[in-house]
């Protein structure tokens, strides 16, 4: 397997907050690679920075994609290279309909027959879509603008797709099918890079997790290894070990990895 | 005489709907009402003149010349006033396009001084047509015609060409535009020249029926700022119809209450606008959800 995306000891500034602290990280081409951390810990931070959206940042550190440096170039050159972005608060152009929507995703490319090819493939993987294609984005429910957002992502062919979150503000039967399409987008071609908070979820479909706390990673392993880590079960799963033994005396878990 | 003045409100609402446009269409992209679209229209009218009287181009040249440069010049102005910007806020972008406006009224000043001149056009205002108890003249048609046929353009322009849409979408979500790999700086551009085109169209068609002179837009853009405060600033369907109305209220208040004060009504309209449904008249505005 490649490297797809290579990122190399990136330091990120906010003006004086110090938000990533040299990170590293590596995503194999073809794989599902889940970030997850607390709030705050700097997981959207790392995809706005590789893709481009702070200024003048990383601060240190590269960023390779299929081998070339794209670190300090503008989103608008990023994107033509093949990384799609899916941000946080799904972001679609609200006055605009769900079909104008897909075309803006689409505004690079040129080939009007793989744009309409691509417009039925979103459209399967989400009928509502197709339903509402006349309608402007911003009446759309929640759910629905989320799919709108990743298929506006995937109708630039993109080669790495970066998802900030999908499940924000969905309900659990959304959830789990955003996450069923997301495997099957990944089982097309499409590496991605997966942001998310729901860790049960995100571990359930990817193949590599990572644990961000306050802007480094403290913790790299295979998702199912992952899931059944004793630490990673109580903090970010909220499975609750059991309560000492001894009856009286409560123990508290203490991260290891501090 | 209730015809007659429609009629002639048509003509003039036609001029004040092409300015409100041509500002919305700025207003929409930078977030700015531009008070300098009057002068560029104004310089780009005596650009027209130049060519036609002095190089003694013909009409076509001539009109097609300045409107070239009409789009160059809002081109210059964004890349080398607006976006040197740093940190930029409304206010000091509106002082800047404040700026500009009297750096171009200066030079249009010192080009072509102070002097009343007139602006040859291929459309008679003298010739007229009777249309039932109206009297029109040919000029007042053409002025209506042309902006119905430039508004037309601009409808399929933002309904159906990649440009357009991707200048609404750049209006709604900058990041999201650029994310989409539309490269903003560039559609800022097109929106400049696009609207300082649009305001030459108004300035060349207006320049026969007033005297070009440096002044020329004075009224004109107060007039069509007010219309396009009064259909509101965020559409372009209700800034062209804010022109239009404007355009026939004042001429039936000239006509039938004061000829003196026919230029206060349009002031009054903006404090009442303000006042009352301060988003406009139009303003169709989707409310984000939170």
């Amino acid at each position: 397997m490649t490297a797809l995306l290579e990122i190399k000891n990136i330091e990120t500034f906010y003006r004086l907050i110090y938000a990533l602290r040299g990170v590293s990280l590596t995503v194999e081409e073809g794989t599902i690679t889940a970030i997850l951390g607390n709030n705050g810990a700097g997981k959207s931070t790392i995809l706005k920075t590789v893709m481009g959206l702070l200024d003048d940042q990383p601060d240190k550190g590269t960023i390779e994609f299929m081998g070339k440096r794209i670190d300090g170039k503008d989103p608008e050159v990023i994107v033509r290279m093949g990384i799609s972005y899916v941000p946080e608060g799904r972001e679609v152009f609200e006055e605009l309909s769900v079909r104008e929507n897909l075309l803006m995703g689409a505004y690079i490319r040129r080939d009007r027959d793989g744009i309409r090819k691509d417009f039925e493939k979103i459209y399967s993987y989400f009928p509502v879509l197709k339903e509402r294609s006349d309608q402007w984005a911003g009446t759309l429910s929640g759910g629905e603008q989320q799919m709108l957002a990743i298929g506006r992502a995937l109708m630039n062919r993109p080669k790495l797709l970066f998802l900030d979150e999908p499940s924000l503000g969905l309900s659990p039967l959304l959830v789990k099918a955003i996450f069923n399409i997301i495997s099957k987008i990944n089982e097309e071609g499409v590496t991605i890079l997966l942001v998310e908070q729901n860790a049960r979820m995100a571990l359930n479909i990817s193949h590599v997790g990572l644990i961000l706390e306050n802007g480094r990673f403290v913790m790299k392993g295979k998702s199912e290894d992952l899931m059944r880590d004793r630490d990673v079960q109580e903090f970010y799963m909220g499975v609750r070990s059991e309560e000492s033994a001894k009856g009286y005396q409560r123990w508290k878990r203490k991260k290891r990895w501090r | 005489m209730f015809l007659q003045l429609i009629m002639s409100g048509l003509s003039f609402g036609s001029l004040y709907a092409l300015i409100a446009l041509a500002m919305v269409i700025i207003y929409k992209t930078s977030e700015v009402p531009n008070f300098g679209q009057g002068e560029m229209a104004m310089i780009s009218t005596f650009v027209a003149y130049t060519l036609l009287v002095t190089y003694q181009y013909s009409y076509a040249v001539s009109f097609v010349g300045a409107l070239l440069f009409a789009a160059v010049l809002g081109v210059f102005l964004e890349f080398v006033f607006l976006r040197r910007a740093k940190d930029p806020n409304v206010l000091s972008l509106i002082l800047i396009t404040l700026g500009f406006e009297m750096v171009l009224y200066g030079l249009a000043s010192w080009k072509w001084g102070a002097d009343q001149r007139d602006l040859p056009f291929p459309v008679s205002d003298f010739d007229t047509v009777s249309l039932g108890p109206a009297v029109v003249s040919y000029l007042n048609i053409a002025t209506l015609l042309i902006t119905l046929v430039l508004m037309f353009f601009l409808f399929l322009f933002f309904k159906y060409t990649k440009v357009g849409i991707a200048m609404k979408a750049t209006q709604q979500n900058a990041m999201a535009a650029r994310i989409n790999g539309i490269r903003t700086n560039r559609i800022l551009s097109i929106t400049w020249a696009m609207s300082s085109l649009i305001g030459a169209v108004a300035g060349i068609l207006l320049a026969p029926i007033a005297t070009l002179d440096p002044n020329l837009m004075l009224d004109p853009l107060l007039k069509g700022f007010s219309s396009a405060v009064l259909g509101g600033m965020t559409t372009l369907v209700g800034a062209a119809l804010g022109g239009y109305i404007l355009g026939i209220i004042e001429n039936l208040f000239g006509g039938y209450v004061s000829l003196e004060f026919k230029s206060i009504v349009a002031f009054g309209i903006i404090v009442l606008v303000l006042c009352f449904k301060p988003s406009g008249l139009f303003a169709r505005h989707y409310v984000r959800k939170v």
